[in-house]
């Protein structure tokens, strides 16, 4: 039924070809806009700035999130900063780049039309969150500052404090408040999409749940839009916030959208350790810390136990700054990650359970003041100790990677709809612009590109034919979804075992941390493979969740998302046992080089692998689509940070 | 280490509701405060009983959404910082903690510690932003905006509106969550245009939502997670006298 996956690519030189898009695409009329229906799921940095734009522009938007207010989106979180090529440093940036230095941090496996398109308009977003008050750093002359970020070695990123995403996110919240009062924007807080309406081959709406009254309801929609986030939570403890899930993107996957590199996770080197099994997620500290905390563990596993200040500087194996020379403690996160994975195999890990590096700043302190460090990392420092107790300006501190983003997602066409018509998908939601493994402070942009300056280009190339097709909500297909939504909460109710939803989650994750996490290997994955089934029975034969549908249920919420993380699982762990290279976050232990960096295979794997789901009832093994990367400006390279 | 809980259940908004007692046991100290009250909600669900419901999201302190009073105070004891970012270290081994929602009128209790703080959105809906149209933004740097400014707005926005500044002032004032806004975007020279008009129809809106007036109290910015100093209510009434001279003079 799907043919060869085309993206869609239009034709020219690199560098002209978004502007030629943008020329050749179709446009509707202000007084047109206002017949269309568009149903925006999520309101993170991409579906917050495009429910705003789009609202802006006239259309009639529907926006809906779960949390209770848009502002609570999890891009809040984002610590860092946001990259743009701007070049105001002088230090040599350009948009190609920040082109070129995406598309090889996420190891040659994105296409270079979307990221060129991505470096490109990042320099419109600063532009944007300026106007809109977004309070970047600034010098004392009054102009943006600007500080380096992993995988670069350029000062692009912008920042506020460490609190880069909630400025963004709140900028962009405030434009979407704009639109609300506007009446453009509809916005349905605490309402969580449950399924997909597909109605001849397009989608056309969506069914909910009103997560206070536990209402079922159908809404429709000249056009879908998923901004649902990450699947990150799969692996139950990660960075994400407890509600981050995969329910929005897994119907539309079961519903026919193709689900594109699964198995590509992001583990950031930089996460406060677990420190027991009651942890409910994991924290992470910005990357940013990496500028000035070098990263270290003792050299003999003897002195592990020691207190760091006892371990005299010989004594101390700075491995990043060893291994990789040139970008040091900046290296790129997978590349981080698995070193320190790799030292505490070894035995050389510091605190509890021998899971941690440290991340020390005596010497940027010595060397700039502790007022100077304050000033850049002080609430970091102040997460650190509340989190720990341990106070971070006096002993270094300890990290360990957790998952931290998902670069994997919805495949989508450089328009970014997926291969079902009339459904979008935008943001860490989709797998378009970070290829295997993605750089810092490169979601944010992403993010905003595609609300405020992509989809409002793109979206009518799809809208424009659509006029007055938009169906009721009586249609057979809206009551056949509402349907199957309720059969599946009747079911989850229907559980009364002896087993807690997160014990199941946990074990889920544990498995997935173990085999599918920062080092894979094909018997792994198998294993794997074998395992998940048994424990998705286990979940509809042992769960207990209380309540009824109609309430105000959190357990029935989680319950539906786990059980939709149980069928994701596979999908994720079948993706990477096919994947039979090395590439970015996905790391393989067969492929490596003779120094245990990853082992791409362009020949074979130089592509994207897009799934689609099989299956009636059961769940069968999904078939594989391949969409072949092709590379007209930059040359493969092996990726080297030494 | 152990606790003795006093939690408000509450099935919904238009039920009565009250204090429960419930034990819990075996608790890290390293944990935080909802993750005991996961371990907590774990056991109820197994032994049959209905879990408490309260919200959270980020645990770490920066989306809002917690919202607990504990032991009285709004996010409990350990300033400044959500409930997320409390940590069972801070208690005794053996204390009696009593864990009850945000109290405010404005903030209809949704079920248990849950509250409905959708009134913040609606301050912010009537005027909390700038007008900035997606693609008539002039280059960044052409506004230049003086560092000291830059950092006041800075600590301004950085209110995370979960509304414990409302649920801890004994007049159920937003006026600090108002305040944040206000101030932000009047400290940055992006923000003149619509000053005036942004001040008045958000003090109106906070108003018409029911929230309480301002006494100096300063519970507001004791139990801020974020910090926020209650000079920016000075600011905001400063910003409010002056728009509506202006307009008075203009009228």
């Amino acid at each position: 039924m799907i043919g060869n996956l085309d993206a869609k690519i239009p034709d020219g030189p690199l560098a002209d070809k978004w502007t030629r898009h943008k020329d050749h695409s179709r446009l509707i009329n202000p007084n047109n806009r206002r017949k269309f229906d568009i149903i925006i799921v999520g309101t993170g940095l991409a579906g917050g700035s495009a429910a705003a734009t789009l609202g802006e522009l006239g259309y009639r938007v529907k926006c809906f999130c779960y949390q209770d207010s848009p502002r609570r989106a999890h891009s809040i979180a984002a610590q860092g900063g946001i990259n743009a090529a701007k070049n105001y440093q002088n230090d040599g940036d350009s948009v190609y780049r920040l082109f070129y230095d995406t598309i090889k941090g996420g190891d040659f496996r994105s296409r270079e039309a979307n990221v060129y398109r991505l470096a490109e308009v990042s320099v419109n977003i600063i532009d944007q969150c300026v106007a809109q008050g977004v309070p970047f750093a600034r010098e004392y002359s009054g102009y943006l500052a600007n500080r380096s970020f992993g995988g670069a070695q350029v000062s692009r990123t912008f920042y506020a404090r460490g609190q880069t995403g909630q400025q963004l996110l709140l900028g962009c919240y405030s434009a979407l408040c704009r639109q609300i009062a506007a009446g453009t924007v509809q916005m349905f807080p605490q309402t969580e999409m449950l399924d997909l309406v597909v109605l001849d081959g397009h989608a056309k709406g969506i069914v909910t749940r009103d997560l206070k009254t536990g209402k079922i309801d159908m809404y429709s929609g000249d056009a879908v839009v998923l901004a649902t986030g990450g699947y990150g939570n799969v692996f139950y403890l990660s960075t994400n916030a407890r509600g981050c899930n995969a329910t929005a993107i897994h119907r539309a996957y079961k519903r026919g959208a193709l689900f594109a590199n699964p198995c590509f996770t992001q583990i950031h080197p930089t996460c406060i350790p677990q420190s027991g099994d009651y942890q409910s997620k994991l924290t992470l500290m910005s990357e940013s810390l990496r500028n000035d905390g070098r990263v270290w563990v003792p050299k003999r596993k003897e002195d592990c136990a020691k207190a760091p200040n006892e371990i005299p500087e010989s004594a101390r194996d700075y491995y990043l700054e060893r291994k990789y020379p040139s970008f040091g403690n900046l290296a790129p996160r997978d590349i981080s990650s698995r070193a320190a994975k790799e030292v505490c195999d070894e035995g050389r890990g510091v605190g509890p359970g021998g899971r941690g590096v440290y991340l020390d700043f005596a010497d940027a302190i010595k060397r700039l003041g502790q007022e100077t460090i304050a000033e850049r990392y002080g609430n970091l420092f102040e997460v650190y100790e509340k989190i720990t107790g341990e106070n971070a300006y006096e002993v270094p501190m300890r990290i360990y990677p957790a998952v931290h983003y998902t670069m994997g997602g919805l495949w989508v066409d450089y328009n970014l709809m997926s291969n079902v018509p009339g459904l979008f998908v935008i943001g860490e939601a989709n797998f378009s612009d970070h290829g295997a493994n993605r750089l810092g402070a490169s979601a944010l942009m992403q993010g905003l590109a595609v609300g405020y300056f992509v989809l409002p280009y793109t979206l009518p190339n799809y809208l424009a034919p659509q006029i007055g097709k938009r169906p009721e909500t009586d249609h057979a297909a809206f009551k056949d979804a509402e349907r199957e939504v309720r059969a599946k909460i009747d079911k989850l109710l229907l559980t009364s075992g002896d087993c807690s939803l997160d014990s199941i989650h946990r074990e889920l994750g544990a498995l997935l941390w173990d085999k599918c996490g920062m080092a894979r290997n094909a018997a792994g994955l198998r294993e794997t493979l074998g395992k998940i089934p048994a424990l998705r029975e286990k979940f509809w034969r042992e769960v207990r969740v209380p309540g009824k549908g109609e309430d105000f249920n959190q357990s029935l919420e989680r319950a539906g998302r786990v059980a939709d993380f149980l069928e994701f699982a596979e999908l994720m762990t079948t993706d990477a046992l096919e994947r039979d290279e090395s590439c970015g976050a996905h790391f393989r232990e067969e492929h490596q080089t003779p120094d245990g960096e990853a082992l791409r295979n362009d020949d074979d794997f130089a592509s994207v692998f897009a799934w689609e789901f099989q299956g009636n009832g059961q769940i069968e093994k999904p078939k594989l689509h391949r969409e072949p990367l092709h590379f007209e400006t930059v040359h493969l390279t092996q990726r080297s940070y030494k | 280490m152990n606790f003795k809980l006093k939690v408000w259940r509450q099935q919904d908004r238009q039920s009565p509701g009250k204090l429960i007692a419930y034990e819990a046991r075996d608790i890290s100290p390293n944990a935080s405060f909802l993750e005991m009250l996961d371990v907590v909600n774990e056991q109820l669900t197994l032994r049959g009983e209905s879990p408490i419901a309260f919200d959270s999201d980020c645990r770490e302190g920066i989306c809002g959404t917690c919202s607990l009073t504990v032991n009285g105070e709004a996010h409990g004891k350990d300033h400044p910082g959500a409930v997320c970012e409390l940590y069972m270290r801070k208690f005794r081994d053996g204390e009696t903690i009593t864990i009850e929602p945000f109290r405010v009128g404005s903030f209809p209790i949704v079920k248990d510690l849950v509250v409905d703080r959708s009134a913040l959105d609606r301050i912010v809906q009537a005027g909390g932003f700038i007008s900035a149209r997606a693609g008539s933004a002039p280059e960044a740097n052409s506004i230049l905006v003086p560092k000291h400014e830059s950092d006041i707005a800075m600590e301004a926005a950085a209110c995370i509106g979960c509304g414990a500044c409302a649920a801890a002032c004994p007049n159920a004032s937003a006026m600090l969550f108002t305040s944040a806004k206000v101030s932000h975007l009047a400290h940055l020279p992006q923000g003149n245009p619509e000053r005036e008009s942004r001040v008045i129809k958000m003090v109106e809106r906070m108003d018409a939502e029911g929230f309480g007036n301002c006494t100096n109290t300063y519970e507001c910015e004791a139990v801020c997670p974020a910090e926020i100093s209650a000079s920016f209510i000075a600011k905001l009434n400063r910003e409010y006298a002056r728009a509506k001279f202006r307009r008075s003079v203009e009228e």
